[in-house]
């Protein structure tokens, strides 16, 4: 799911042998069998609790986690499911909202039930943020702070060197309430990012929020009404807030209501886990409480036809089922009253109709909705905008970037904008197709410390940092790997040595006395090799380095002198080019 | 690898640890025992406190009865309470480049190491940590400087002049080292050097070291810290609980195979049960107060203070105490009650579960709603308009030196209706109690002490068998008092390390290895050889990168294409640069091969002569001789080098490289 689509994220990962499921989410836009992912990608036959290794949760949005529990409960799935405290605080609220709506509303049969939900969040391992979770020795998994919702979190995904970062749902601007989704440098493999706005550079918040505020006052200063579609969490806190501080400062009267019977329990979650909200809401709770609102209230269903103006947020945010659009249609005939849509809708649903400019909607029978009240859209869903992902690319410094949650078209320019600017590779599969990525693991080994310290010290140029050249052997046990000295593993092996030698006779003209002969070829070396350790030994013999150098008088030819060169296989550049030295004879002895 | 122990208190340490390239403090503790020396700061005027008399020597000089005054037989200094600090002299503490800490009892003394010793780097703590840490900081800065003290007493500091002081004075360690309360702008910029961490993160230092917390159970994200590299783990256990109260509970497979254990903070009362003294704090609580008595509970403002008024939530209705007025008086006691409900992720699994429904974790909520718990900032304002008896009264300092606890102390001591319950281990009560005698008030001692006990703990050593134990001198002996009770101490084998103030300890453990990652290309240059069954051996020449370090092996660089041109052939006409980079040679030469490959290879007038320990191969026309032994080789040959290149060429065919 989510491949050049938005709705229904759900995302297979298979990392050096390990499988992972990323999201289970449900489509808004659908009510037959593609509402939920097709799990018979995963395995055919076969159950998925053997081929998955996890499943992680990025978020409580039912894009993201609708379908868990026909995914857990009725297909079959019996592993670990990740989410971070907020999220499976809320998820289940969520489902059990969604459940309701389908069931109970709408009257349909073989979807999961109250049960169903309560059993799948019995496997659900809740995580703190930047805890790393072992899933398995070699699997584990860090989750990030990623803005977007109260408790929505990005994942990375690591085995051994090989690592894959989800980022979910994320925001890069902190809002109201809520703080800038953030990555460290973590250079993934591969990083997985949404793209709901990979074209869309949104102007200033600041603008967004004044735009909606005249809009919503002059509706009510003209006695209109005023219908907000949000979900229960997430933006609906962020716009409380802000009509909420609103109506404080401008002395307004007109009432705001909330429907659903969420709210008092969303705003409770909220103040529970206020560790999630943004840095100011934190500092000040223990004075004010932001999510205790003093002009927000309750709605009730007979409010609506109140005369009068008001301000209604009211569930679900697409228009496409339950609260939000009984109001709407009880309000679309009037010119004066207005519908804001704060966030994105999904194809099919009556917020993406009547945003694309549809004002006459088919309804349930037949019957024909004229839609005469403003229809506005503001982008308030806490997204990163093309900026913002292009912002979270440059922290990450991934390798590989892979596009989802997003519109086929804007994503193939996101796409050559990052291929540009990064020089990686950028994919986006649509839905069922599979992206193979290659990655270049490098492979960790123990070195023995005898052996890196030796090699430091042979290094110990002024800059010990400059790269040196080293020898080791490495030795490969029963899936162990450790380099160590040579000498260390001929050891190690029970072998003994071999030295290989070599002595060359070198033939020189030299009429003087052994001794004498042996001194100029002294101070010859000594002349030429200006780095080495010449040295002259009481019996007569030379050393350079560790070859060794003596002088025997030739038995036919008094006149000529045999130099025998000796030196190891070890030292044979030094030996031969010592050899090859001494072959062209002594320079002319100076007095 | 050593440690340097800058605290001699075992639950209030403060130790450095040099671990690789790195300087690790763990916790920052701050002994406040030494303010049990000084008199009590009133908030009120005290005429008893101020009318008490001046110390005089035994020789009738009066020099230090301003200064020192006596209270029923001991001897307490009118001056601003002082704390005694860790040591500072024993390393450079600029140097140190993190601090680590467990919990919020044992980062007391942090502003004075990050504001005073030129401390550059970062400290490690949980947010819960972080923020009731700065609630008792808070606490303490406010009940000492709302209480301005003219008098700054030194003279009795004087070596001379100590010597000649009553015990406990006389005893007193380091009071040159003493130091008054820091402030709040020293607080907070101690405070920033925060950086927030989450159990079971892994934190990297400089790439070599890797610091891990975990949960101890203990208190509100207390933690223990796992400090290690690619082959050494040091587990720093510091304040752990085994107890289920509110925090998550203790991790306690993750401290397994390390190489060496540090072990602090273990319970100051390894007698007391602690149920037990809930128990009693409760029966002597519902008692006073049906007597028509007042009870005062001197306590910090977080930690056990949780646990009692939870258990009291459920103890107060069936005891009939429904109608008995609760406060919590102290400056951060609205903070300290809001802050415990949102720490939901940090606490036990009961807890967790009430706050998915959306509840409040813990029920102090609920009798704060119904108005039977009330929190005051202080005893002015409110809280003397609210104020009824008889009644219960949690409030700080628990050395009744400081905080609002002074002014009950004063006000109730009188009357043997009264009950003052010590539940805070920290302090001895008879010590806390002396500046206040003569006493009327009836003193319970119910110390509750949730940390590990000397059974637990030698059950925790046998499930995680660290190889090393290093712990505080006092846990290797039995307590001072109970002489006899050898069960009291560490029993381990081989037998815990002890550390005492200003020692520094070597560290029983040796590296040998080291991580390094073999880059892709290299790793596809290698050729594996199969020596014996199982074991591969592949010789490798590489370049070693070392970087944060970080070690990484590469191919080397193709050496450059020498020039076809005829100077730069004579290639040993240049001094070799570099060390050459020849393998170590293994194995033997088959006698009969080796001569049939020379023959082969165009030699015919191969001789063979036996020697003692092997043959010499002879070649007779180029005036060669090959010594063959079982472990070496010698070509001894005219200087004809491609000659020599030859028969090099073939040895090595027969020798394995290393």
């Amino acid at each position: 799911g989510a491949g050049q689509d938005v709705g229904r994220s759900c995302i297979l990962v298979s990392i050096a042998g390990k499988n992972v499921m990323l999201d289970c989410g449900m489509h808004m836009g659908y009510n037959d069998d593609r509402r939920f992912p097709d799990f018979s990608y995963i395995t055919q036959n076969g159950r998925l609790t053997d081929f998955l290794d996890c499943v992680i949760i990025s978020h409580f949005h039912l894009d993201h986690c609708g379908a868990l529990p026909y995914f857990s409960e009725m297909v079959g799935y019996d592993g670990p499911i990740y989410m971070t405290h907020p999220t499976k605080a809320i998820c289940p609220i969520l489902l059990e909202d969604y459940r309701k709506i389908t069931v109970d509303k709408k009257g349909e049969t073989n979807f999961f039930t109250s049960q169903m939900i309560k059993d799948c969040m019995k496997k659900v391992v809740a995580v703190h943020l930047h805890q790393t979770v072992q899933v398995d020795e070699e699997l584990e998994i860090k989750a990030y702070y990623a803005g977007h919702v109260l408790g929505a979190a990005m994942f990375q995904i690591k085995v051994g060197c090989e690592s894959v970062v989800y980022t979910g749902d994320y925001n890069m601007t902190p809002d109201r309430h809520l703080g800038a989704a953030w990555l460290d440098k973590c250079r993934p493999d591969l990083l997985i990012t949404e793209s709901t706005y990979a074209t869309t550079i949104r102007d200033s918040k600041r603008c967004r929020e004044r735009d909606f505020l005249k809009k919503v006052h002059e509706t009510v200063e003209r006695g209109g009404k005023v219908l907000i579609p949000v979900f229960a969490l997430g933006r609906a806190q962020e716009l409380c807030i802000l009509l909420e501080t609103f109506w404080e400062r401008m002395n307004l009267k007109a009432p705001i209501y909330f429907s659903t019977g969420l709210t008092e329990k969303a705003n409770h979650y909220y103040k529970l886990f206020i560790t999630w909200t943004n840095q100011k809401i934190r500092k000040t709770f223990v004075q004010r409480n932001m999510f205790e609102f003093k002009h927000i209230k309750a709605f009730d269903r007979a409010f609506a036809d109140n005369p009068g103006p008001m301000v209604v947020f009211a569930t679900p945010g697409m228009l496409h089922a339950g609260q939000s659009l009984q109001i709407f249609r009880k309000w679309a005939g009037n010119e004066k009253n207005m519908v804001i849509m704060p966030g994105y809708c999904v194809q099919g649903t009556v917020g993406h109709k009547i945003l694309s400019g549809q004002r006459k909607l088919e309804m349930e029978g037949r019957q024909i909705l004229e839609v005469k009240m403003q229809v506005e859209y503001m982008s308030f869903s806490a997204h990163a905008d093309a900026k913002g992902i292009m912002q979270l690319i440059r922290q990450a410094e991934p390798r590989n970037v892979l596009l989802v949650h997003g519109e086929a078209k804007k994503m193939e320019f996101l796409k050559q904008k990052i291929e540009q600017e990064f020089h990686v590779s950028c994919f986006m599969p649509a839905n069922g197709e599979t992206t193979t990525i290659l990655t270049n693991p490098c492979i960790p080994v123990d070195i023995s410390l005898g052996l890196l310290k030796r090699e430091t010290a042979i290094g110990a140029a002024p800059d010990a940092k400059r790269p040196r050249l080293m020898h080791g052997t490495l030795l490969m046990k029963d899936n162990s790997f450790r380099l160590v000295s040579p000498e260390q593993a001929l050891k190690e092996l029970g072998l003994a040595e071999h030295q290989l030698r070599f002595t060359c006779r070198v033939h020189i003209q030299d009429p003087r006395k052994e001794h004498e002969t042996v001194l100029r070829v002294y101070n010859h070396l000594k002349g030429v090799l200006k780095d080495y350790s010449v040295q002259h030994l009481p019996d007569g013999s030379i050393t350079v380095e560790s070859i060794l150098i003596q002088a025997t008088a030739h038995s036919e030819d008094q006149g000529t002198k045999v130099l025998l060169v000796s030196w190891t296989y070890q030292d044979e550049e030094l030996g031969s080019y010592l050899t090859s030295l001494l072959k062209k004879g002594l320079p002319q002895s100076t007095p | 690898f050593f440690q340097y122990c800058l605290s001699g208190h075992p639950t209030l340490p403060c130790n450095v640890l040099k671990f690789k390239s790195t300087t690790i403090m763990l916790d920052c503790g701050l002994d406040m025992t030494s303010t049990l020396n000084f008199l009590p700061l009133p908030l009120v005027q005290s005429p008893r406190l101020s009318k008490l008399p001046g110390w005089v020597l035994k020789d009738g000089s009066m020099f230090l009865d301003k200064e020192l005054k006596e209270c029923s037989g001991h001897v307490f200094v009118d001056s601003v309470p002082e704390f005694c600090l860790p040591e500072t002299e024993l390393l450079d503490l600029s140097t140190v480049d993190v601090i680590l800490i467990s919990n919020y009892h044992c980062m007391m003394a942090l502003p004075y190491i990050t504001e005073y010793t030129g401390f550059t780097g970062t400290v490690y703590a949980t947010e819960p940590t972080v923020q009731i840490g700065r609630l008792l900081m808070e606490e303490l800065v406010n009940s000492i400087e709302r209480v301005p003290k003219a008098q700054s007493a030194s003279m009795w500091k004087n070596k001379e002049v100590q010597r000649l002081l009553p015990a406990p004075l006389k005893d007193a360690v380091e009071v040159s080292m003493w130091r008054k309360c820091y402030t709040m702008p020293e607080v907070n910029a101690a405070l920033s050097k925060i950086q927030l961490v989450g159990y079971s993160q892994k934190i990297e230092l400089f790439g070599a070291v890797q610091v891990t917390p975990l949960s101890s159970g203990y208190a509100l994200g207390s933690s223990n810290w796992i400090i290690q590299s690619h082959y050494e783990k040091v587990s720093y256990v510091s304040g752990s609980s085994l107890l289920t109260t509110h925090p998550q509970p203790m991790d306690q497979a993750s401290l397994k195979n390390s190489d060496v254990l540090i072990l602090t903070g273990l319970t100051q009362i390894p007698t007391a049960n602690p149920d037990g003294m809930v128990g009693e704090f409760c029966s002597n609580l519902a008692m006073t107060v049906r007597n028509g008595g007042n009870v005062l509970v001197p306590c910090y403002p977080s930690g056990v203070i949780y646990d009692l008024l939870e258990c009291l939530y459920q103890y107060i209705d069936s005891a009939g105490l429904s109608n008995v007025p609760f406060y919590f008086i102290s400056p951060v006691a609205n903070s300290s009650l809001e802050f415990s409900q949102i720490f939901a992720e940090w606490l036990c699994h009961n807890k967790q579960t009430k706050v998915y429904l959306p509840e409040p974790p813990f029920p102090h909520a609920e009798l704060i709603q119904t108005n039977k718990l009330k929190h005051y900032p202080s005893i002015h304002g409110d809280f003397s308009n609210d104020f009824k008896q008889p009644c219960v009264v949690f409030t700080g300092h628990p050395s009744l030196r400081f905080g609002d606890v002074v002014h009950f102390m004063e006000l109730w001591g009188k009357s043997s209706l009264n009950t003052v319950i010590f539940t805070e281990p920290d302090f001895s009560y008879l010590d806390a109690l002396a500046p206040y005698q003569p006493l009327a008030m009836k003193c319970v001692y119910c110390p509750i002490d949730t940390r590990l006990n000397f059974i637990q703990v030698s059950k925790l050593l046998k499930e995680v068998q660290p190889l090393h134990v290093v712990c505080p001198e006092q846990y290797t002996q039995p307590p001072p008092t109970q002489s006899h009770r050898t069960d009291l101490m560490i029993d381990c084998q081989p037998p815990a390390m002890s550390y005492r103030r200003a020692e520094v300890l070597t560290l029983p453990y040796k590296r040998r290895y080291e991580k390094i990652e073999i880059m892709p290309d290299l790793a596809d240059s290698l050729v594996p050889l199969e020596i014996k069954p199982g074991i591969s051996l592949a010789t490798v020449s590489a370049v070693l990168y070392t970087k944060d370090n970080k070690h990484v092996l590469q191919l080397p660089p193709k050496p450059p294409q020498p020039p076809a041109s005829k100077k730069r052939k004579r290639v040993s006409d240049d001094v070799p640069e570099c060390k050459s980079l020849k393998p170590l040679l293994s194995g033997s030469i088959p006698m009969d091969q080796f001569v049939q490959t020379l023959e082969k290879h165009g030699f015919s007038d191969v001789k063979v002569e036996d020697t003692a320990k092997g043959h010499i191969v002879l070649l007779q026309e180029a005036e060669t001789l090959i010594q063959l032994e079982e472990d070496s080789t010698h070509i001894i040959c005219d200087n004809d080098e491609p000659l020599r290149v030859k028969l090099r060429d073939l040895v090595l065919k027969f020798l394995q490289k290393f």
